[in-house]
């Protein structure tokens, strides 16, 4: 009998890695990629960015052409989903009915949007971001309407935001804390993002929840505890994402806030593995559980899953990363500068190029720059190698931080 | 459709049709040519998609922006007078047959 194939649930950006890595290792056995998605992997970054815009179209998100799948003979199996686990058979229940087997199964489910929680949510002219018809709709939806109101002041929110006074339409951002990507930045960099948000036009309101959304005026009427906060022709809600998880915890694979992995992307299931956002994995970097939304840790850590698929102990310890694009402002982030006890700037806010450098127990822990890229990755260097840093020193522009990092 | 030709380190060579306004790091992708490997899906924040033009065809190009200079410091492989990012150069009629090789390591 033939060994049962590899298994690869969810076809972004980490379950393609992991077919890939599989290959690139040297696994020769049948590879099937499953994505509940009609799309071959596609790149997320873009849809609320260029692609929104209209400067690129779908068939330039794709990662890869379809010939690639033939030469390295991984069967896509897209449009379908998977009901069950049955971990003591080695098979999945796919939505057909019928039983596929594995040999070994890799989780890359990824994460869906948090829903709206109040009254009125549930309309069409409510838009999310997450996938490519999602992004689809909202273009379209985008070219119909003139003015927008955004829910979230987070990266999605603010790209959105970016991307729609480029196009000229009105804005309004409503975010429910006191200061935009609160759970990614410092307050320093938030405050420069209200401000440039706040220079291209949008109306910008911390601290203001809406409480339900009401048909109104050919559009919505977003309200909150005292009255009419917005009226909009259309709406996109970027308040984070949920971790799919259903079907490891169904199969009784542990999740906690994600399914939990270890350093190798393990579970506690020896022949099933989880990569990228669907994770709750012990970062060797970090030293501690953490899950991550970005495609750093999507592509890296499912390389340590594919490694640990054949066998091989690989540690997952890779430094976090994450950009995002607004307006002509690239805001890079390295690390994880949050919490901290102290944090210098290098270069100038006036200019719009600067960097904060983050700092804990006197530690290098993370840096957010602003249009200044060699900062970035001379940060993402740093703390890879652990070269220690003084806060005087990353302040100074005389210290030349990319050769600190060279020298290592 | 014009075409530009991918020089891998070893010497071997991919002649690839690139549709106008295309990015060479896409169009190297699509063509599945090895050795891109464009991380950041071409946000020019990675450079992981570092090429070497030949020095006689730097002419052709558009010249390399703040950002992409300063991302060039950032590469794997040493950067030299060719280097450029292959996310930021957008296919034109006017880079026909332009060779650009790729480096031996991107991460």
């Amino acid at each position: 009998m033939p060994q049962a194939p590899f298994v690869v649930i969810g076809a972004g950006q980490a379950g393609l890695q992991v077919c890939d890595s599989l290959r690139k290792l040297g696994y020769t056995g049948k590879l099937i990629l499953i994505g509940d998605e009609s799309h071959p992997p596609y790149q997320r970054p873009p849809l609320s960015k260029k692609f929104l815009s209209g400067d690129v179209e779908a068939d330039r998100l794709l990662f890869r052409p379809a010939s690639y799948y033939d030469k390295l003979d991984i069967e896509l199996r897209l449009g379908q989903s998977v009901r069950r686990i049955d971990r003591s058979a080695n098979e999945l229940e796919c939505e057909d009915g019928s039983r596929l087997p594995y040999a070994k199964l890799a989780l890359t489910t990824g994460a869906r949007v948090r829903l709206l929680p109040c009254p009125g949510a549930e309309q069409p002219n409510v838009h999310y971001v997450r996938d490519l018809d999602d992004s689809e709709q909202l273009r379209s939806a985008l070219a119909a309407g003139h003015r927008l109101a955004v829910i979230g002041g987070g990266f999605i929110g603010l790209e959105v935001a970016a991307m729609a006074r480029g196009l000229g339409k009105e804005v309004v951002l409503l975010e429910a804390l006191d200061r935009l990507m609160a759970r990614a930045v410092s307050p320093e960099v938030s405050a420069y993002f209200a401000n440039l948000h706040r220079a291209h036009g949008v109306d910008l309101r911390l601290g203001c929840s809406v409480r339900e959304i009401v048909p109104g005026d050919g559009g919505l009427q977003l309200r909150g505890d005292s009255g009419t906060l917005a009226e909009a022709d259309l709406l996109v809600v970027g308040i984070g994402v949920v971790p799919n998880t259903e079907l490891a915890a169904e199969a009784g694979l542990e999740c906690r806030g994600g399914i939990v992995v270890d350093i190798h992307a393990a579970t506690s299931d020896p022949d099933i593995v989880a990569a990228g956002d669907c994770t709750m994995h012990f970062n060797g970097y970090l030293g501690r559980e953490v899950r991550l939304e970005s495609v750093q840790n999507a592509v890296d850590q499912a390389r340590t899953a594919a490694a640990t698929m054949v066998g091989q102990a690989e540690r997952y310890i890779q430094v976090p990363w994450f950009w995002s694009d607004q307006y002509n402002v690239k805001l890079q982030m390295a690390g994880i500068g949050m919490p901290f006890d102290v944090s210098v700037t290098r270069g100038h806010q006036a200019d719009d190029a600067f960097s904060l450098f983050y700092f804990r127990a006197g530690k290098l822990v993370g840096a957010d720059s602003i249009n200044r890229p060699i900062d970035h990755m001379a940060c993402r260097k740093l703390l890879a190698q652990g070269t220690m840093l003084t806060p005087e020193e990353a302040a100074s522009e005389d210290a030349d931080l990319m050769q600190l990092a060279r020298a290592g | 459709m014009p075409k530009v030709i991918y020089r891998q380190p070893d010497g071997s060579e991919n002649a690839v049709d690139v549709p106008e306004g295309w990015s060479l790091m896409e169009a190297a992708i699509q063509n599945d040519v090895s050795g891109i490997v464009a991380e950041c899906g071409g946000g020019c924040a990675c450079a992981t998609c570092h090429v070497y033009v030949d020095d006689a065809d730097l002419v052709r190009l558009p010249p390399v922006s703040a950002m992409e200079g300063d991302m060039l410091e950032c590469t794997a492989a040493e950067r030299r007078t060719g280097s450029r990012l292959s996310c930021q150069i957008k296919m034109t009629a006017a880079l026909d047959g332009l060779t650009v090789e790729i480096p031996d390591s991107q991460t």
